[in-house]
């Protein structure tokens, strides 16, 4: 078969690698939302600080003074073990703290991420107007601290960023496996229905299906009619061709043999001796054909009834006696009653009337056909050549001969009649050699 | 441990130091493949045995021991630049400086997840003692008296008596004494006792002193009646002094002083640095904590507050008040 990818790898694919994308998404929309939450927390706080020392600014007897609060710094370190760091300036002197903190001259309220003593600080700095021996100076603020805290807790929000990305993915991938499975599952149920049916069913697909595979059964469905119309065509025209055939065939015999009883020479005699033979191979093979074409038709309407094997074998043995005497060939019909079954009583007449009709045109003279029914099986044996062992697995194709057959008139039809018989009725039929010295036996069993 | 010799070699200062140090010790391993260079406010006698029972456990290590006040230990670290490997002091707003401004590494062992959060910062300052201020009492001078038990109870005896304890009451300069200056930013933040009871001081004409040893000696020979925040763990050390000297333990509140130790930047082996805190913070907090640890104790909280008395502004202010309170 020319397979080129598959719907379900595909689409199991496409909504995972989709999940993959959205959960990475997820990962880094959280990791910075919860980054800029968190960084915004230390600013409050650094802020919060820097106002309380502000505020604590003053002016006494024209001298600027700062009294720090305890909390401006303690509130820092109630939230992390960072490191502190501070700046209080008017314009660009030094009040007190660290002198050389970094800082935004001319700024104020702005927070920021500096280096300072080979850290990274995030900084804040705020600034106010006092009024010092008459003129406006601007003091300023500026409180930094590192970033231990938020290292840790941005690491942390990171494993659980990661989490809820890793849960989402597995969420998403279960129902992406989910989704793509019953997405596949009708084209499947429809692959193994039609997979399910007889050789000979050309009924149309009816089972409900999604709309977009609507297209594909009306194809199928389509193509099921036209390959049933196109083998019923083909059919048809057997039947009407062996029918024509088959009765201006019997005129020529009926001619041949009155010619022949009128006829003394003894090389006519065998002409038409021959002639009659010919007709009588090619009215043979007509019957067969059309035997083969009506068992072909009602394989597709089987009219179940319920039957009985030895039955329909004891009528066909008696059926075919005269002709058997003719020959001085023996029934040895051994009928066990079987269980009955259900199946086309035309049809089971038909087969067991070719294989017993075999039976007796491979067998030499003065000889016997065992018939023995068992249950649904019915195995009928002669004593004939026997089937070629290299042919025993193709002799039910159709117009398949064995390779001993000699001058036997056959048309290589009976064993596939019987064959298609069987299979219609989920049965089977076995070739296999006589157990007893030379011969062919045949078993016909058919499901009870 | 017996083919181990410390030698223990005193000098007078061989090594000229741009710092003024008390005195200096080598306690020197047999087969020396480490020396540590500890830099104490803590006089070696009290530190001896704990180098000792060190060395015992690493007997290949040296340890060199030099004191100095924690004012000199601060600037030999920030300023001079000399290489110690630890720093141990009483002044935890000075060692919390130390590590604030990076002068500090950090260390995290077996032995640092014994000390109680309180007791450590960053890592980086490891609590490894606690000591209380205290009333320093004279037993001549309180003969017939009820001592005083909190700060109440002392302002109440200083208003009831002015003249029995005029010029009799000592206490810390906190100009000068580093110590002295924590206990009292530290009361000031606690309770408005403070100021009263400085005044009240300040109005009986006390006396000022530099250090502990000097007060306790002076409460024990009568010179004094009462010493005010003097480390009790110094008056108790001095056995001698037990019959003179009452120790009383305020009652409202005990503030706790950490001594603490920090290894330092300059360490040339933190490694080994970090198996001495080790041993020291073992030692202190291997066993379970005394359960008589009175209620009204309060551990100084380690942190960026100890840093706003260091301001110089702040200091400068503080010290402007307290002595307006205490000169009159």
């Amino acid at each position: 078969m020319n397979k080129r990818g598959s719907i379900l790898r595909r689409l199991m694919l496409q909504l995972v690698g989709a999940a993959a994308v959205l959960a990475a998404i997820l990962f880094v929309l959280f990791q910075s939302f919860a980054r800029q939450l968190a960084i915004e927390a230390q600013d409050n706080t650094l802020f919060a600080s820097a106002s309380a020392i502000l505020e604590s600014v003053s002016v006494q007897q024209g001298e600027v003074n700062v009294d720090i609060p305890y909390a401006a710094l303690s509130m820092l370190g109630n939230v992390s073990d960072d490191r502190v760091f501070y700046r209080i300036g008017m314009g660009a002197v030094p009040l007190t703290g660290y002198d050389d903190l970094p800082g935004k001259p001319g700024a104020d309220a702005v927070s920021w991420t500096d280096k300072y003593r080979g850290d990274d600080l995030r900084m804040v700095q705020i600034s106010r107007a006092l009024s010092v021996a008459g003129t406006l100076r601007d003091v300023t603020v500026v409180v930094g601290q590192t970033q231990g805290g938020l290292a840790q807790k941005l690491a942390q929000i990171s494993r659980m960023a990661i989490l809820i990305g890793a849960i989402y993915f597995v969420v998403a991938s279960l129902f992406a496996y989910w989704t793509a499975r019953s997405t596949v599952r009708p084209l499947n149920a429809v692959a193994e229905a039609v997979a399910r049916r007889g050789p000979l069913d050309l009924r149309p697909v009816t089972k409900p299906v999604p709309s977009e595979m609507a297209p594909l059964m009306v194809a199928l469905n389509a193509f099921i009619s036209r390959l049933d119309r196109s083998l019923t065509r083909s059919e048809d025209f057997i039947v009407e061709a062996a029918h024509r055939v088959r009765t201006p065939l019997a005129t020529v015999r009926a001619q041949a043999e009155v010619t022949l009883r009128r006829v003394d020479r003894q090389e006519n005699r065998n002409a038409l001796k021959q002639m009659i033979r010919a007709v009588d191979e090619s009215s043979r093979a007509a019957g067969q054909l059309l035997d083969h074409a009506m068992v072909a038709f009602r394989t597709d309407h089987l009219d179940q009834q319920a039957l009985d094997l030895g039955a329909i074998a004891a009528e066909v043995v008696e059926r075919q006696t005269p002709v058997a005497a003719l020959k001085d060939i023996t029934f040895d019909v051994d009928i066990i009653a079987g269980g009955g079954f259900n199946g086309d009583a035309i049809l089971i007449q038909n087969a067991v009337t070719n294989l017993i009709d075999n039976a007796v045109k491979y067998s030499p003279q003065e000889t016997t056909i065992t018939v023995s029914v068992k249950g649904n099986s019915l195995k009928i044996c002669d004593q004939g050549p026997g089937f070629p062992a290299a042919d025993i697995d193709t002799l039910t194709d159709r117009f398949a001969r064995g390779t001993n057959v000699g001058n036997t008139v056959g048309s290589g039809l009976g064993l596939t009649i019987a064959h298609e018989v069987a299979l219609a009725h989920n049965g089977a039929l076995t070739l296999s050699q006589n157990p007893k010295g030379t011969g062919a036996c045949v078993t016909l069993s058919l499901p009870s | 441990m017996r083919h181990f010799i410390f030698a223990i070699l005193m000098w007078m200062p061989v090594a000229v130091f741009a710092f003024e140090i008390e005195s200096e010790a080598l306690f020197e391993a047999e087969n020396e493949i480490a020396r540590l260079r500890i830099i104490s406010s803590t006089d070696e006698a009290v530190f001896a045995p704990i180098i000792a029972q060190f060395q015992s456990l690493n007997p290949s290590i040296s340890v060199y021991y030099v004191v100095a006040s924690s004012a000199e230990i601060s600037k030999a670290i920030t300023g001079e630049n000399e290489a110690f490997d630890i720093a141990i002091s009483s002044a935890m707003d000075l060692q919390t400086k130390l590590a604030n401004d990076g002068f500090a590494l950090q260390h995290i062992s077996a032995a640092t997840a014994l000390v109680p959060a309180w007791g450590n910062w960053r890592n980086s300052v490891f609590t490894f003692s606690q000591e209380p201020a205290t009333f320093v009492l004279s037993n001549a001078a309180f003969e017939g008296l009820e001592m005083p038990r909190t700060r109440q109870d002392l302002i109440s005896l200083l208003r009831a008596q002015p003249d029995r304890f005029d010029g009799k009451i000592g206490t810390y300069d906190v100009r000068t004494s580093g110590l002295g200056y924590l206990f009292a930013t530290q009361d000031s933040r606690t309770s408005e006792t403070f100021w009263r009871l400085t005044e009240l001081m300040g109005s009986l004409g006390a006396k000022l002193y530099c250090c502990s040893s000097q007060m306790i000696e002076d409460v024990s020979t009568g010179k004094i009646a009462i010493a005010y925040n003097v480390l009790g763990s110094y008056a108790a050390a001095r056995t001698d002094l037990a019959d003179a000297v009452t120790i009383v333990a305020p009652q409202d509140y005990t503030a706790m002083m950490l001594r603490t130790a920090v290894i330092l930047k300059t360490a040339t082996a933190p490694d080994v640095a970090g198996l001495f805190v080790d041993h020291l913070l073992r030692g202190a907090w291997g066993a379970p904590p005394a359960k008589d640890v009175a209620e009204y104790t309060r551990p100084i909280p380690l942190g960026p507050g100890l840093l706003v008395f260091l301001d110089r502004l702040k200091r400068r202010q503080f010290l402007a008040e307290w002595t307006n309170a205490i000169e009159q």
